[in-house]
């Protein structure tokens, strides 16, 4: 098993508060891996570490062995470390279809063409319209995309996150707030994509139920520290991890 | 569908281009016709500025000193040296080259960085250009500027008008092609958020800067024709004013849009023309400012999305739409959320 992310020691304070503290931890390479805590853990956080959002105050951040820490987030996403945001972080008066599109366009590396129009690459187009599809928004396509409701933007993220076919995803909560009923739908989608076997996937979740089955292992957050880690049984087992879920009061 | 719609637009345009050809016939006055050619000039100002503020979301409050960099170098050549064509063209590659150098080395230096350093450094930099333009008098002429004479070419008004609409045409149909293309549309990206068009793997300071460069340039040609125009420079083609000018052209017609600082810009130099005229008729026309202000406010506030834009938001369901109600809910479900 080689890791594709790694972190030593790596800690992150917002003025005095800790959010993240010394995580030393490996992502295995084409495995899933689940990160849990309770609100506030800081998970957010760490994902922001890895992809680049924010610079941490102590550590590192090693890439298929490679130091990433100084990388910047460009960079990072071009290297293949890709994530979808908790809070929607989409081009909000662009149509879907647009920001599905943008980053199609990523992917292909259209970086400075200023020449030709964007239609004349209607295989992004096609693109985009078959990822929608993939997340249940394609009729939408065409829709501004500050007027989705909010479990319709999550769907967006995960679109615009497939398009950029990077080998890591990193999913931040892809299905809060979506209904009940869609829940079940994405997470097939997710499962998919572990099922093809070459993706590296780390999701952050709250509901224990729903990572059960998928993860391969799962880290524990808690105060910004990593207090536990193994397979989604020896979690559930681990006393530590039912003491911070019984006592942090989730 | 889309293409379809581009290209009807594309023939109203040039329909409209067409018939402006014919004005000349039927305004022959020189007065009026020097109006039109301020319009098509500062329509091209302002549409450099749409690709900064309307385009990428970048604030600029000392565009003009890319104006005033067109004007001076064409200025200063042409009254250097021979009145021809070719001093012209020399004049301009001046302009179009310094522009170019000046608006690279500003946004190198401070687009990497918060939104404002640009806003800041930018103004500050106008004033520089200014103080320059008043204290190197033996190139400037100081406050009063200087006259210098026309290539052959230009001295009539027709031709002026004529090479100024072309100009302008040709602008705005090159500055759309930008928009539209893969580039411009990551520059859009750029305005409605960064932090994502990043993290898409696009390289955002790259796109500033040259959105910038393009700017700057095509300001700096608006320069060039406006020192044409008048035969003349002097200090104010550096001034505040014209920043503000531009601003209001492109609020008034519509930001993002190219063809509404067109609009703008025809608004604005008819107002001037028409209230300086009524300053005969009442001594408030003469502070056609104070107007200006309540036009302006009243625009952003009924118009938020400026004239082209909310014709285009009302018939033509143009993403533009949802610029102002949307921004607005997603306020509030922010608030919502972090409450
Ligand atoms: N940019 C920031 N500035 C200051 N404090 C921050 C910042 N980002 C996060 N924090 C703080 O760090 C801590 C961890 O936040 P984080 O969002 O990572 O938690 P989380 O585990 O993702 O929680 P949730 O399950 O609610 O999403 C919180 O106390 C939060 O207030
Ligand atoms: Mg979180």
């Amino acid at each position: 098993m080689t890791a594709i992310l790694e972190t030593k020691d790596l800690s992150i304070a917002f003025g005095g508060h800790v959010a993240v503290n010394g995580v030393t931890v490996e992502i295995p390479e084409k495995k899933f891996t689940s990160i849990i805590g309770p609100n506030g853990a800081g998970k957010t956080t760490f994902f922001n570490l890895l992809s680049g959002q924010l610079s941490p105050t102590n550590g590192s951040i090693y890439f298929k062995g490679e130091d990433i820490t100084k990388v910047s987030t460009t960079k990072r996403a071009r290297m293949g470390i890709g994530r979808s945001f908790q809070i929607t972080n989409v081009f909000p008066n662009l149509t879907v279809l647009e920001n599905v599109r943008l980053a199609v366009q990523s992917k292909n590396k259209v970086r400075y063409n200023i020449f030709s129009h964007f239609k004349h690459y209607p295989g992004f187009e096609k693109r985009s319209l078959e990822l929608l599809d993939i997340v249940f928004l394609k009729e939408k396509a065409n829709a501004i995309a500050a007027s989705l409701a909010h479990g319709e933007k999550r769907k967006l993220e995960i679109a615009m996150l497939l398009a950029l076919e990077t080998e890591i995803l990193l999913l931040d909560e892809p299905t809060a707030g979506m209904s009940v009923e869609e829940v079940p739908a994405i997470m097939d989608v997710i499962r998919n994509i572990k099922d093809e076997g070459n993706r590296t996937i780390v999701l952050i979740e709250h509901k224990m139920d729903m990572i059960m089955g998928l993860s391969d292992e799962v880290l524990v957050l808690y105060h910004g520290e990593l207090i536990a880690k193994g397979t989604p049984a020896e979690i559930v087992e681990n006393e530590t991890v039912q003491a911070a879920y019984l006592g942090g009061g989730v | 569908m889309n293409l379809r719609r581009v290209e009807t637009s594309t023939w109203i345009y040039l329909a409209i281009s067409f018939l402006l050809i014919f004005i000349p016939f039927i305004v022959t006055g020189r007065s009026m016709q020097f109006i039109f050619i301020q319009i098509f000039i500062f329509a091209i100002f302002a549409m450099s500025y749409d690709i900064l503020l309307g385009f990428t979301g970048i604030i600029s409050f000392g565009h003009v000193m890319f104006f005033g960099i067109g004007a001076y170098s064409t200025a200063v050549t042409l009254g250097r040296m021979d009145a021809t064509i070719g001093s012209f063209v020399l004049g301009a590659i001046i302009a179009l080259v310094i522009a170019a150098i000046v608006s690279l080395i500003v946004g190198a230096l401070t687009l990497r960085l918060k939104s404002h350093f640009y806003a800041m450094l930018t103004l500050a930099l106008a004033g520089l250009f200014l103080v320059l333009a008043e204290k190197w008098r033996s190139v400037t002429g100081g406050n009063d500027g200087f006259t210098f004479s026309l290539p052959e070419f230009f001295r009539d008004s027709e031709t002026m008008y004529w090479f100024s609409l072309l100009s302008m045409v040709l602008i705005f149909f090159g500055l759309r092609r930008f928009t539209r293309s893969p580039f411009g549309r990551v520059l859009m990206a750029i305005r409605e958020n960064e932090n994502r068009t990043e993290s898409l793997g696009f390289q955002v300071t790259y796109y500033k800067v040259l959105a910038s460069v393009v700017a700057g340039v095509v300001a700096s040609f608006a320069g060039v024709l406006y020192a044409l125009s008048l035969r003349f420079v002097n200090t104010a083609v550096f001034a505040t004013d014209l920043t503000i000018d531009v601003l209001l052209m492109t609020i008034i017609g519509g930001v993002g849009t190219l063809i509404g600082p067109i609009v703008g810009a025809g608004l604005v130099e008819f107002a001037h023309h028409w209230l300086s005229g009524l300053a005969d008729v009442h001594w408030i026309f003469e502070r056609w400012i104070i107007l200006y202000g309540i036009v302006y406010v009243l625009v952003v506030i009924f118009f938020p999305l400026g004239i082209v834009g909310t014709i285009q938001s009302k018939f033509m369901n143009r993403p533009v739409r949802a610029l102002r109600t949307n921004r607005k809910s997603d306020g509030k479900k922010e608030n919502r959320k972090g409450a």
